[in-house]
């Protein structure tokens, strides 16, 4: 180690894959999976927002993670979106094409993804 | 891509109730159910409630598992890690809330153990793979070192240690940042950092729990002090009975050799520091710092007078800093938050926290760490869940064979160094034993003076020989053959002994036997008067009873009694139809067996 700016790269490099030990943080990304859940294909929706939350540089921000059935199960898999200080958003319906958007404008932009919610549903 | 981690508990006390095998059912499950990619394991260090493991944690959630069996993994996996159900029979629920909202969310830090705890010395212990350096320096780790070695100079290294008013964690409670000053100055070819990893109070785990647990923040500190004091050589004395600490300390040495945090030219800055450990063989006397550093030099452990002392004198005759784990585990998080930080914690006289070790007779075994000036009623009564079976506290025993007992009646007392010191007791190393009603005083420091016999190292005769008619003494009062006269002499024999031994361990090692005389005499005059043992624990004074009236007949006693001293009486209690039992103090060797199977609660000790 020769220099500040090493360590640094190495902390960096790292900080994104321990922050999960540090517990929620302030936005939580919470998917459905209970049986009826996984049966409609929650799971590579799971990975799709991890994936994308990581790729995204939101790791620090941003936790994902999972929760029994919600209730509505003709509409999942459902994705629950809790931010503080904000109403609840539920996307139902969700694909990994679908979440990786939803991290896009939700998550980073700020903006709801409306067509996703579960008002918009049929 | 990970989604989800969990930590399972690699110290010494989770290791033994089997960790090691829940790691690996891990492993088999999270492959069986294809979970490999989204799922990471790790192995930590000691989270502290270590009554309760084997004890697992999964994150994101915080979900804390507490007493998982190899059985209970795949329940886990499939339920929690596949369907996002956390397995609410297993979850350590122990909130201290009227009731739980929401069993999802129990996580660690709700707890009661947890929740008034202050974690500084421990803040890594059971978060970071030890074994993993990526992840210490994800967590700050070496920036306090990278910070010292090129923005600050050696003097104001010592002056934030000093300005941080750190106290040393051993026991002694000395400065550190003096005892640094005083090393600083001192001219000579080597220097050394010595580490003093040594823990030898019983029931004290501490120091090995950090060394477990977080064993870089030990490394970063020497180097620290290292630089501060110019010292390029560092020793980790840490005792052959830590197997664990050890491996991960040499893991951790070696890491960060190959990183270049140890070794030559440190961050370019022109620092060299070279770091290795040194076993100890197990005498709790090197523990002293003179005895451990002549234990170092390959001597057998003896301490030696001071002064000089090991600043000006120390290792290989050359100026030493000598400090505890606990004492260096603190030091980067003062260098990276400043002296004014570590001052918010803790008293005006001994900031900071202190980690304790809870055992005895407690609810919750285990390591805490609280700010300094936490009265020990907190400490036992919210962290330590009080003492079980409803049985009533009578004292705590702090510092070890060195130590004194804190009586009921100053259970409000403000733990800090000098509250403790001025009820004649001491802060020792963080042991801290819980007695309840069945404990007798006098058998407390008979088994504390009988390890300090054992352990004086034999080189002055105040400890070698004084500790040893100290002993005889208290066997004479446990045994009823003691007059009041002898008390006075006991108290006698231990301000002798405190007064004229050598090191340490002589002078602290009539400090049980001083307390009890002072808070519990009472019990020490039942003993000598009365021929009693209050607590029912001195055999040689008590006499195993059958009530004839309660004893229905079953016999079961007198079929267990291993030396046959329970026969048939003639008489037949009223209301039973069976004659009851009786028991032939001659031939009865108090084993209290008969007491054990007595379903009706017909035996007793009086």
């Amino acid at each position: 180690m020769k220099s500040l700016a090493e360590l640094q790269a190495i902390k960096d490099k790292m900080k994104d894959k321990v922050v999960i030990r540090e517990g929620a943080s302030s936005t939580r990304v919470v998917v459905g999976m209970a049986t009826c859940g996984i049966a409609a294909g929650a799971r590579p929706v799971l990975g799709a927002f991890v994936e994308a939350v990581n790729e995204g540089g939101l790791a620090q921000s941003v936790t994902v993670s999972q929760t029994g059935c919600v209730g509505l199960c003709q509409y999942e898999p459902i994705v629950e979106v809790y931010e503080a200080g904000k109403d609840k958003v539920t996307y139902v319906k969700m694909t990994a094409d679908k979440a990786k958007e939803v991290v896009e404008k939700h998550l980073k932009g700020g903006k709801v993804v409306t067509e996703y919610t579960v008002a918009n549903c049929e | 891509m990970i989604r989800a981690h969990v930590l399972i508990c690699g110290g010494t006390g989770c290791t033994s109730s089997g960790s090691k095998k829940i790691q690996e059912a891990f492993e088999q499950n999270i492959a069986a159910a294809g979970l490999e990619e989204e799922v990471k394991l790790v192995q930590t260090g000691c989270f502290g409630l270590c009554a309760l493991g084997p004890v697992v944690i999964v994150y994101p959630d915080g979900t804390f598992y507490s007493r998982v069996t190899t059985d209970d993994v795949k329940e886990i996996v499939e339920e929690h890690l596949l369907k996002g159900r956390p397995v609410e029979r297993l979850v350590y629920s122990d909130t201290g809330a009227e009731e739980v909202v929401e069993a999802a969310s129990v996580s660690l830090n709700d707890t009661a153990f947890y929740k008034s705890q202050n974690r500084v010395v421990l803040r890594n212990c059971g978060v970071i793979d030890p074994e993993n350096i990526d992840e210490y320096i994800a967590m700050d780790g070496y920036a306090a070192l990278g910070k010292v070695l090129t923005e600050m100079k050696p003097e104001d290294v010592i002056q934030t240690v000093l300005d941080s008013g750190l106290r040393g964690r051993g026991g002694g409670g000395f400065p550190t940042g003096l005892k640094w000053k005083f090393c600083a100055p001192n001219k000579a070819a080597q220097k050394y950092v010595v580490c003093n990893a040594d823990e030898g109070d019983p029931g004290a785990f501490m120091d090995r729990s950090v060394l477990e647990g977080d064993p870089h923040c030990i490394i970063e500190a020497m180097a620290i002090a290292g630089y501060a004091v110019g010292a390029t050589k560092g020793y980790v004395y840490v005792r052959a009975e830590y197997p664990i600490a050890v491996a991960r300390l040499q893991k951790a040495i070696d890491q960060a050799n190959e990183y270049g945090l140890l070794g030559k030219d440190i961050f370019g800055s022109g620092f060299d520091f070279d770091l290795q450990i040194r076993l100890g063989a197990g005498a709790f006397v090197c523990g002293e710092e003179t005895a451990l550093m002549t234990s170092i030099e390959g001597n057998r452990g003896e301490p030696r007078p001071r002064p000089p002392f090991p600043a000006v004198k120390g290792l290989y005759n050359s100026p030493t800093v000598e400090n505890n784990v606990e004492t260096f585990a603190n030091i980067p998080q003062i260098i990276l938050k400043g002296a004014d930080w570590f001052k918010t914690m803790g008293t005006e006289k001994a900031p900071g926290t202190k980690v304790f070790a809870l055992g005895g007779k407690i609810e919750h075994t285990g390591l805490v760490e609280i700010s300094m000036g936490t009265t020990l009623r907190h400490i036992i009564e919210d962290i330590g869940g009080g003492i079980p079976n409803g049985k009533k506290f009578k004292a705590a025993q702090t510092g070890g064979p060195s130590g004194g007992c804190i009586p009921e009646s100053l259970i409000d007392t403000e733990v800090d160094f000098d509250n403790l010191t001025a009820i004649g007791c001491m802060m020792g190393s963080g042991g801290l034993i819980v007695m309840d009603e069945d404990n007798c005083m006098v058998d407390m420091a008979k088994f504390f003076l009988e390890f300090t016999v054992d352990e004086s190292c034999g080189k002055c005769t105040p400890c070698r020989v004084g500790t040893k008619r100290l002993l005889e003494m208290l066997d004479k009062i446990t045994e009823g053959k003691a007059t009041l006269e002898d008390l006075d002499k006991l108290e006698e024999l231990c301000y002798y002994i405190k007064q004229n031994s050598l090191c340490g361990l002589g002078q602290t090692a009539p400090n049980p036997v001083l307390a009890t005389l002072k808070f519990f005499r009472d019990e020490y005059v039942a003993h000598v008067v009365d021929k009693k043992c209050p607590a029912g624990v001195c055999k040689d004074l008590l006499t195993f009873v059958i009530d004839k009236d309660k004893c229905i007949g079953c016999g079961l006693c007198a079929r267990n009694c291993p030396v046959g001293a329970i026969e048939k009486t003639d008489y037949i209690a009223p209301g039973h139809k069976l004659a009851s039992y009786n028991i032939d103090t001659t031939k009865c060797i108090k084993c209290g067996v008969c007491i054990g199977n007595c379903k009706f609660k017909a035996i007793s000790k009086v």
